[in-house]
């Protein structure tokens, strides 16, 4: 075992409504790729985010090199040694590959001109080392989603790291990239680098992880020696919890057919993905994120093209003609980014509610307002949303509250299929209870329910039939909750790249 | 207490700050200048306001999308070229008048097709319009202008209501209560509203943002060519050069009437507003003989003032 170079300990982040981060402890060890595993929305990133000095509203002690230190920016934690390559990549297409990993830092000359000379000569040596040939001048707009990955590593190992947080490094990344990036990593543990590692791809971890850490619901769960575990034992300290939260599941008769979406296709996102959804019945989509499910279901209601399949509601092909097709045919899409695609923030409660159907708040003379109180205060109190008034501007109510005004505003049409793409994320628990109250009823109404969950323990609490996606492909199906196992779900959600 | 879930519309009227702000300007200037509240002085402050609140409406359809077209000043001398080409060329003027409308709004509708289909930045496309716009004007006239036009046309600009009230006043009132009803009262409207507020949302809504944004620009070059009918029969004669520079006066009415260049909100009433506030400005400094170089500092100190009082309301509430 390497020298312990970091302890994080008790760390707690609350969010709006949300507690990220439940008294955390996480140590890293030099040599060492310390993996965190744990599942969407189990704090890997949070927590990370805190060491890298991204997210500095956390309390707790950060011990580094035995000093106790406070995380407090970016740049002062490069400084001591701390850098972090994100999941998303954040380079600047429009400047060099040379120029990205100086950013913040470029070579000057006296006088404070830039010297390009010393810079590309550097930006070489620190490509050369991580064996990749990407030409230091070039835009990186120019470069692959891999390049651009190992420019990012490139540009974190710039400063001489002493710990390197890799967030989803391989999620972009080819095969090929991927052994050449397990390659850098051997290299830098034999360096003396801690490196942690952050992934969702299991086989990874029995690869290159030395060190262990289980986060499950912002807590941490375990800590211990990759070697020896299996794949099945990760799944279980992953998932294994116990079910204390109550789903009000209502017995299901399904009736037929509601929507049917034959072999939908879309360039590089999804791949050839059929299922159906029946009346009275609530279907859950399962993945891990990036497994393609929001995207099939923006495919489904017209927001984004695609380009091949087909897409039926009671039987009649919805012409692929954007969404204003998609609504007329009945399908209702709830987003999982409710403040920028669900919402208009500034505008009232009300305004928000009878944005779908206009059409039903008129007379002959316009629209008018005493009809449009009455139906969207009607809709409004069917769901319960708790608000000062119609008039209130919906960006100043509570996340639950706002989901509430999103389902209303979908109440408001003739849907025959509703899909809830997250529609519990970021809310209190109170108000995920309304809101499966709410999918019920609907399921009670006969209309086809399809949710899309990240959180197992809902999916397998709410779902009436499950599909598993990954990688744009259904990979899995189960058509009865009895016997669903998490391990069985995650294990389709996981499956090997 | 869930009872209590109606729209309370009592003593509502978003318009209150700018006109008390109107007023009293009004009360400011008639103490200073006793001139101003005089007939003919008031007839005249509304006769200087019918062109720039025409184009002000049009502008406010924009900027409510989140956009903005500084084209209108070259779609009034486009439009208005044509319009006295067709009139000396013999063309009954009723005709003419719809044929001039016809062309505003293509020109209007071609900025609108170009930003709702081809994604094009509002501010570019238009201010390429405003290019093209007056320089088909200035080729077409021939560095000519077309002037004296029938009798009938001419009583557009120049007859006076019980020989008091200029009859483009009248128009331009109707033209204001038509836009009123439509961001108010139509679908389209309200439409409007929810493309500024959130495109993306609106659109997920299953409303077809597009065809209402290049809506918005067509109402805009409308409006424009309205403003060349008035203006053109005022003046009895067609200029290249009419309304060289009109487009910021209507952008800064809409804006001193409520409307935010990001979207999402303006109004009808708003922008009339906006628009007398800006005429009796310089009307009230023309009486005090502030020269038409300070006149300039003022308005453009007037317009940022306005914006900010907007500004630091909003952020209060």
């Amino acid at each position: 075992m390497g020298e312990r170079i970091l302890e994080m300990e008790n760390i707690t982040v609350q969010f709006p409504g949300v507690l990220a981060l439940d008294g955390v402890h996480f140590e890293a060890y030099r040599g060492e790729v310390n993996v965190l595993l744990g599942e969407n929305g189990a704090g890997k990133s949070t927590i990370m985010k805190v060491l890298a000095g991204v997210n500095t509203g956390y309390t707790g002690t950060v011990r580094y090199k035995g000093e106790e230190i406070v995380c407090k920016s970016i740049h002062e934690q490069m400084g001591r040694g701390i850098s972090i390559i994100f999941q998303e990549t954040n380079l600047l297409g429009n400047l060099t590959v040379a120029e990205n990993i100086f950013l913040g830092a470029y070579c000057t000359r006296k006088g404070g001109g830039v010297d390009w000379k010393r810079m590309n000569a550097g930006a070489r040596r620190l490509l050369d080392s991580i064996g990749s040939d990407i030409p230091e001048r070039a835009p990186v707009s120019s470069l692959s989603v891999g390049q651009a990955q190992m420019v990012e590593i490139a540009k974190a190992l710039r400063t001489q790291a002493d710990i390197l947080i890799m967030d989803e490094p391989t999620s972009a990344l080819t095969e090929k990239e991927v052994e050449g990036l397990f390659h850098i990593i051997a290299q830098l543990k034999a360096a003396g680098v801690a490196i942690v590692y952050i992934t969702h791809r299991l086989k990874e971890i029995l690869e290159i992880g030395d060190r262990l850490t289980v986060l499950r619901d912002g807590k941490s769960i375990k800590s211990l020696p990759v070697k020896g575990l299996t794949v099945d034992d990760m799944v279980e300290l992953m998932v294994g919890r116990d079910v204390s939260e109550q789903f009000p599941r209502i017995p299901c008769t399904p009736g037929g057919a509601v929507l049917e979406v034959r072999g939908l296709t879309r360039a590089g996102v999804l791949h050839e993905v059929s299922f159906e959804a029946r009346a009275g019945e609530i279907v859950c989509f399962y993945g891990l994120m990036g497994a393609g499910r929001t995207e099939l279901m923006r495919a489904i209601f017209g927001a984004d093209k695609y380009d091949g399949g087909q897409v039926l509601v009671d039987g009649k092909p919805v012409p692929a003609r954007g969404c204003r097709a998609a609504k007329d045919a009945g399908i209702a899409l709830l987003t999982e980014d409710r403040k920028r695609q669900g919402l208009i923030l500034g505008d009232a409660v009300g305004r928000n509610i009878a944005l779908t159907n206009l059409g039903g708040v008129m007379n002959r003379f316009g629209l008018s307002a005493k009809k449009e109180a009455a139906v969207c205060g009607a809709l409004a109190q069917s769901v319960r949303v708790k608000t000062p008034s119609l008039r209130q501007p919906v960006g100043l109510l509570s996340g639950g509250n706002q989901q509430k005004v999103v389902i209303a505003k979908w109440l408001n049409t003739a849907s025959r299929v509703v899909i809830f793409d997250e529609p519990t994320r970021g809310i209190d628990v109170g108000a995920k209870v309304e809101i499966y109250k709410i999918m019920n009823e609907l399921k009670r109404q006969g209309k086809a329910v399809v949710m899309v969950s990240s959180e197992l323990v809902e999916a397998i609490g709410m779902c009436d039939r499950m599909y598993v996606m990954h990688d744009g492909r259904i990979t899995a199906q189960f058509d009865s909750p009895e016997g669903l196992t998490e391990e069985a779900i995650m294990k389709a959600a996981v499956a090997t790249a | 207490m869930k009872d209590k879930l109606k729209t309370s519309r009592a003593l509502h009227f978003d318009q209150l700050p700018i006109l008390l702000a109107l007023a009293a300007l009004c009360v400011v200037m008639s103490v200073l200048s006793g001139d101003f509240l005089s007939q003919y002085n008031v007839v005249n402050i509304l006769q200087q306001t019918t062109i720039n609140a025409t184009l002000a409406i049009g502008m406010t359809f924009v900027i409510i999308t989140g956009g903005i077209d500084l084209s209108v000043g070259s779609i009034l001398a486009f439009s208005g070229i044509f319009l006295g080409m067709m009139l000396k060329g013999g063309v009954p003027a009723p005709l003419a008048i719809v044929l001039c409308l016809l062309i505003g709004c293509a020109c209007g509708l071609l900025n609108g097709a170009l930003v709702a289909y081809a994604k094009l930045p509002p501010f570019i496309v238009t201010l390429g319009m405003l290019s093209i716009a007056r320089g088909l004007a200035l080729i077409i006239a021939g560095g000519k202008n077309n002037s004296t036009f029938s009798a009938g046309f001419r009583a557009l600009g120049t007859y006076r209501i019980g020989g008091v009230l200029p009859i483009q006043v009248v128009f331009v009132i109707i033209l204001y209560l038509a836009a009123h009803y439509v961001l108010r009262f139509r679908k389209a409207g309200r439409y409007l509203y929810a493309i500024g507020g959130n495109e993306e949302a609106t659109r997920l809504s299953g409303v077809n943002v597009r065809r209402y944004v290049a809506a918005a620009y067509a109402a805009c070059g409308l409006a424009a060519a309205f403003a060349s009918v008035i203006l053109t029969a005022k003046l009895n004669s067609a200029q290249p050069s009419a309304g060289d520079g009109f487009e910021l006066n209507a952008v800064a009415a809409a804006v001193i009437g409520g409307a935010s260049l990001s979207g999402g909100c303006g109004s009808a009433s708003g922008t009339l507003l906006g628009a007398l506030i800006m005429s009796v400005l310089a009307n009230g400094l023309t009486l005090l003989n502030v020269s038409s170089y300070a006149q300039q500092v003022v308005i453009g100190a007037v317009i940022i003032l306005a914006v900010l009082l907007d500004v630091v309301r909003k952020r209060k509430s």
